[in-house]
C-alpha cells in the first residue's frame, strides 16, 4: 500500500491507498457518499484525479483494491491478465492511457485483454463526457447469435415484454407492439414475475414460437436465475441465452447467489444446444452501479470501480449482450439526470474498452431526479457513442418492475437522427415484412404487417 | 373493421399501440405519459398530513403516537437511506411491555399511506385478539427497518410496518407491509417477511393482506424467526 499526498488550493490532501485514490477522483455520486468514499469537497476530488493521473497502470496489478486471496473477481482478473496485449501500455501512466485511448492512431479494441477493469475505470474518472463518447465510438464490439449486435453504424434494441403476472396475451402484445416499431433485434427478453422453472419455460416457449412463426432473427431470453436456466436447459427448454445479474465482488455475487464456477457451467451448457446461426455467443449480463454496496459487499470501493470490474466478469463467459442498468437502483446510488448520465457513458466506455458488448438500460425511477428529457439525452448521447443495443419497452413505462426505460418510439428517434440501424439481420427480416420505407425508416401503420402479427395475439 | 390495434390494447396494461407522429409520440399520449410521472413525482413527494392520518386511526379505538427518521428533509431521505432507519434526535417513545408494534411509515408513496393505512390497519387489529398490541406509531422519512429502532424503544418483540411503496407511473399509492419477528437494529432484509401491494381495488385487499399477515405472525410465534426461513404462503408476493 503507497500513501500518496497531494496539494491543492493550499491543502495537502492524503490518500491511504489506491482504493481511496479511486474513489475519491471519482466525479460525485450519491452512492459513493453514502457509502462513506466519496472525496469530501470539489478541490479533494481534483487533486485525487492529479495523483491518479500520474499512477503508473502496471501498479494496478500489482496493488488490489479488493484482496487477491479474499475475491474470485480479483483473481479472474489478475490471473487472466495478457501481458502481450498490455506491452503497448505498460509504460504509461493513467493520464496517458487517457490521451492514448483519444489518439486516432490508437488501436483501442485490440489493448482489450491487456487492460484491468480498475485501469479503464481509473481513465474514465479523468475524462469529460466527450471523452467517454468519442472512445467509446472507436471501440467497437462485435457479437453474434442470430443476429450480429455491436458493428458500427448498428444500434440493436431488447425489447422488454414484462407483464405484473406473466399473462401470455399481454406478453404477447407487447411484443408484437415493439416488432411493428422495428425492435428487438438485440434480444426479445422478458423479467418473469416469477422466477420458476415452469413458468420461465412457459414464458420461453411462448417467444421462441413468436420468434420461429415469423422466422425473426433474433434471440429470446427469460431472464430467470442462472440456476433456473441450467436446470430447464437439462429438460430440453430451448433456451438461446443464460442470463445473470453479475457484479464486480465475489461477496456482491454471493448476494445475487453466484460464483464464476456456475457461470462457467452454464456458458458450456449454452454452449453445448448451439442454436445460434450466425455466431455463438449465448450469454446474457446485466449489471449496475451501487449494486455491490447496495449487498454491502463493495470492500470500500466506489461503485464505478466495481461496476467495471462486473465487466470483468462479464468478459470471460463470451456474451452477446452485457448492458448496465443505469438508474434502476434509485437516488442513493444515482441522484439525478446527470448523475445517470454520466454513468451511462463510463459504464459504456468501460465495457467496450474491456471487450465486452456494451449496451445500457437507459432508464430512472420516480424517485430520482430525472424525467424523459434525461433519458432522451442520454440516448442521444449513447447513439453518438456507438453504444451496442437499449432497453425499450412500451410507451416507456415498465408495468411490472415500475420504472421507466425508453420506449419503441425512443428507439425510432435515435435511429432516424443518428443515422443507425438495427442488426443487419434483423434490417432484412423487416424489408421483408414490408415494414420498411424507401428509404429504411420503420413504415406508420403498415396495414398488412400489423394484420399478419396481430394475428399471433391470443 | 374493427382496428387491428384494438387487440393489443385489450390484452395488456401495457403502454401498447400508442400510435405515431412521425418517429415520436401523438401529443395526447405523450401528456398521458407526463401526467403519469407527475402523479408519480408528487406521490414522492407530497408530505403526510400526520395528523389526518393519525386522526383515522384514532378513529379505529386505538392510541397512537408519533416519530420521525432522521432524514432532515426529503431531499436527504432519498440519497441517505441510512439515515431514513434512524430515529430522528429528540424522538421519545413510551417504553411498555408488548408483543408487536404496528408503525406507519411515509415511505417513497406518503400517498399510499393517506389512502390505505386505516382501512388495513383495521383489518390487522381485527386479526390480533390475544396479542398485546403498543400504540400504533405514525413515523414521517421513513424506512422499513425504522420499525427495528422503534420496536425496541417502545418495548416490543415483534414489529408490523405498513409503508409506503416506490410508485410506478401505472400505481401510485401501493402500501407495502413487512412483517419483521424479535426485531431489533441491525435485522437483514431477509429477515423480514412482506405482502407488497396492498392497494385495493387494483391490488391486494386489505382483507387478504391481513389475513396472510396473521398467519405468518402465528407461524413466526411457532418457530421464533421471521424472513425467508419462515415458510411463507405460496400466494404471498415475493418480498
Amino acid at each position: 500500500m503507497t500513501r500518496r499526498r497531494a496539494a491543492l488550493g493550499g491543502h495537502t490532501y492524503e490518500f491511504a491507498d489506491l482504493r481511496a485514490l479511486l474513489a475519491a477522483a471519482t466525479p460525485e455520486r450519491s452512492g459513493d457518499v453514502l457509502a462513506g468514499v466519496a472525496a469530501s469537497s470539489e478541490q479533494e476530488r481534483v487533486a485525487a484525479q492529479g495523483l491518479l493521473a500520474d499512477v503508473a497502470l502496471s501498479t494496478f496489478l500489482d496493488e488490489h483494491v479488493v484482496p487477491y486471496d479474499e475475491d474470485e473477481v480479483t483473481r479472474l482478473i489478475v490471473d487472466s491478465h495478457d501481458a502481450e496485449a498490455f506491452a503497448p501500455v505498460a509504460s504509461m501512466t493513467v493520464g496517458e492511457l487517457r490521451e492514448h485511448l483519444l489518439r486516432p492512431s490508437t488501436d483501442t479494441t485490440a489493448l482489450a485483454a491487456g487492460l484491468t477493469p480498475e485501469m479503464v475505470a481509473a481513465a474514465a474518472k479523468l475524462m469529460r463526457l466527450q471523452d467517454l463518447i468519442a472512445v467509446g465510438r472507436r471501440t467497437p464490439v462485435v457479437t453474434a447469435f442470430r443476429s450480429t449486435v455491436g458493428r458500427p453504424g448498428t444500434m440493436a434494441t431488447r425489447l422488454q415484454p414484462n407483464h405484473p403476472t406473466d399473462d401470455p396475451a399481454g406478453v404477447t402484445a407487447s411484443i408484437v407492439d415493439g416488432l411493428l416499431l422495428g425492435c428487438g433485434d438485440a434480444v426479445i427478453g422478458i423479467n418473469p414475475a416469477t422466477d420458476s422453472p415452469q413458468r420461465t419455460t412457459e414464458l420461453l416457449h411462448l417467444i421462441d414460437d413468436v420468434r420461429a412463426r415469423y422466422a425473426i432473427p433474433t434471440q429470446s431470453c427469460v431472464l430467470a436465475h442462472v440456476t433456473t436456466s441450467i436446470e430447464i436447459m437439462e429438460r430440453g427448454a430451448p433456451v438461446d441465452l443464460v442470463f445473470q445479474s453479475i457484479a464486480g465482488t465475489e461477496a456482491a455475487n454471493s448476494g445475487f447467489g453466484v460464483r464464476l464456477e456456475l457461470l462457467r457451467e452454464a456458458h458450456e451448457a449454452a454452449l453445448a444446444l448451439d442454436r445460434g446461426t450466425v455466431g455463438t455467443n449465448c450469454m446474457y449480463f446485466e449489471t449496475g452501479q451501487g449494486s455491490a454496496l447496495s449487498a454491502d459487499a463493495h470492500h470500500g470501493v466506489d461503485q464505478q470501480t466495481l461496476e467495471a470490474r462486473a465487466y470483468g466478469v462479464a468478459r470471460a463467459f463470451d456474451p452477446l449482450l452485457v448492458n448496465t442498468v443505469v438508474g434502476f437502483i434509485g437516488p442513493e446510488y444515482l441522484r439525478d439526470g446527470k448523475e445517470i448520465t454520466r454513468a451511462g457513458l463510463e459504464d459504456h466506455v468501460c465495457g467496450k474498452l474491456l471487450g465486452v458488448p456494451m449496451g445500457v438500460d437507459v432508464c430512472y425511477t420516480n424517485h430520482a431526479e430525472a424525467d424523459a428529457d434525461d433519458t432522451d439525452a442520454l440516448l442521444t448521447l449513447l447513439g453518438a457513442a456507438g453504444c451496442s443495443f437499449v432497453i425499450c419497452v412500451p410507451g416507456g413505462d415498465d408495468v411490472m418492475l415500475h420504472y421507466q426505460s425508453l420506449s419503441f418510439h425512443d428507439a425510432l428517434y435515435a435511429r432516424q437522427v443518428l443515422g443507425l440501424a438495427p442488426a443487419p439481420e434483423f434490417a432484412e427480416w423487416l424489408s421483408t415484412m414490408d415494414l420498411l420505407d424507401e428509404a429504411g425508416r420503420v413504415r406508420e401503420l403498415p396495414a398488412a404487417a400489423m394484420r399478419t402479427l396481430t394475428a399471433g395475439v391470443r | 373493421m374493427t382496428d387491428p390495434l384494438d387487440v393489443l390494447r385489450a390484452s395488456t396494461r401495457a403502454r401498447v399501440a400508442l400510435g405515431r407522429a412521425g418517429d415520436a409520440l401523438p401529443t395526447g399520449r405523450l401528456l398521458e405519459l407526463r401526467a403519469a410521472h407527475a402523479a408519480a413525482r408528487d406521490a414522492v413527494h407530497t408530505p403526510l398530513d400526520v395528523d389526518a392520518v393519525a386522526g383515522a386511526i384514532a378513529g379505529l379505538g386505538v392510541e397512537v403516537r408519533q416519530a420521525a427518521g432522521a432524514p432532515r428533509d426529503r431531499g436527504e431521505y432519498l440519497t441517505r437511506p441510512d439515515l431514513g432507519r434512524r430515529l430522528a434526535s429528540g424522538v421519545e417513545l413510551p417504553r411498555g411491555e408488548h408483543d408487536v408494534v404496528l408503525v406507519v411509515a411515509d415511505g417513497l408513496s406518503p400517498l399510499a399511506v393517506r389512502d390505505h393505512a386505516a382501512g388495513l390497519l383495521a383489518e390487522i387489529l381485527d386479526r390480533l385478539d390475544g396479542v398485546r398490541v403498543a400504540p400504533v406509531v405514525v413515523a414521517t422519512q421513513a424506512r422499513v427497518a425504522l420499525g427495528d429502532e422503534i420496536a425496541t424503544a417502545v418495548g416490543a418483540r415483534d414489529v408490523v410496518v405498513l409503508i409506503g411503496e416506490r410508485p410506478g407511473m401505472s400505481s401510485v399509492d401501493s402500501l407495502g407491509v413487512y412483517f419483521t419477528y424479535d426485531a431489533r437494529r441491525g435485522r437483514r432484509d431477509s429477515e423480514r417477511n412482506c405482502i407488497s401491494n396492498v392497494r385495493p381495488p387494483h391490488g391486494t385487499g386489505y382483507a387478504e393482506a391481513a389475513t396472510t399477515l396473521a398467519l405468518l405472525m402465528g407461524e413466526a410465534r411457532r418457530l421464533k424467526l421471521s424472513g425467508v426461513g419462515l415458510k411463507a404462503d405460496p400466494a404471498l408476493p415475493a418480498g
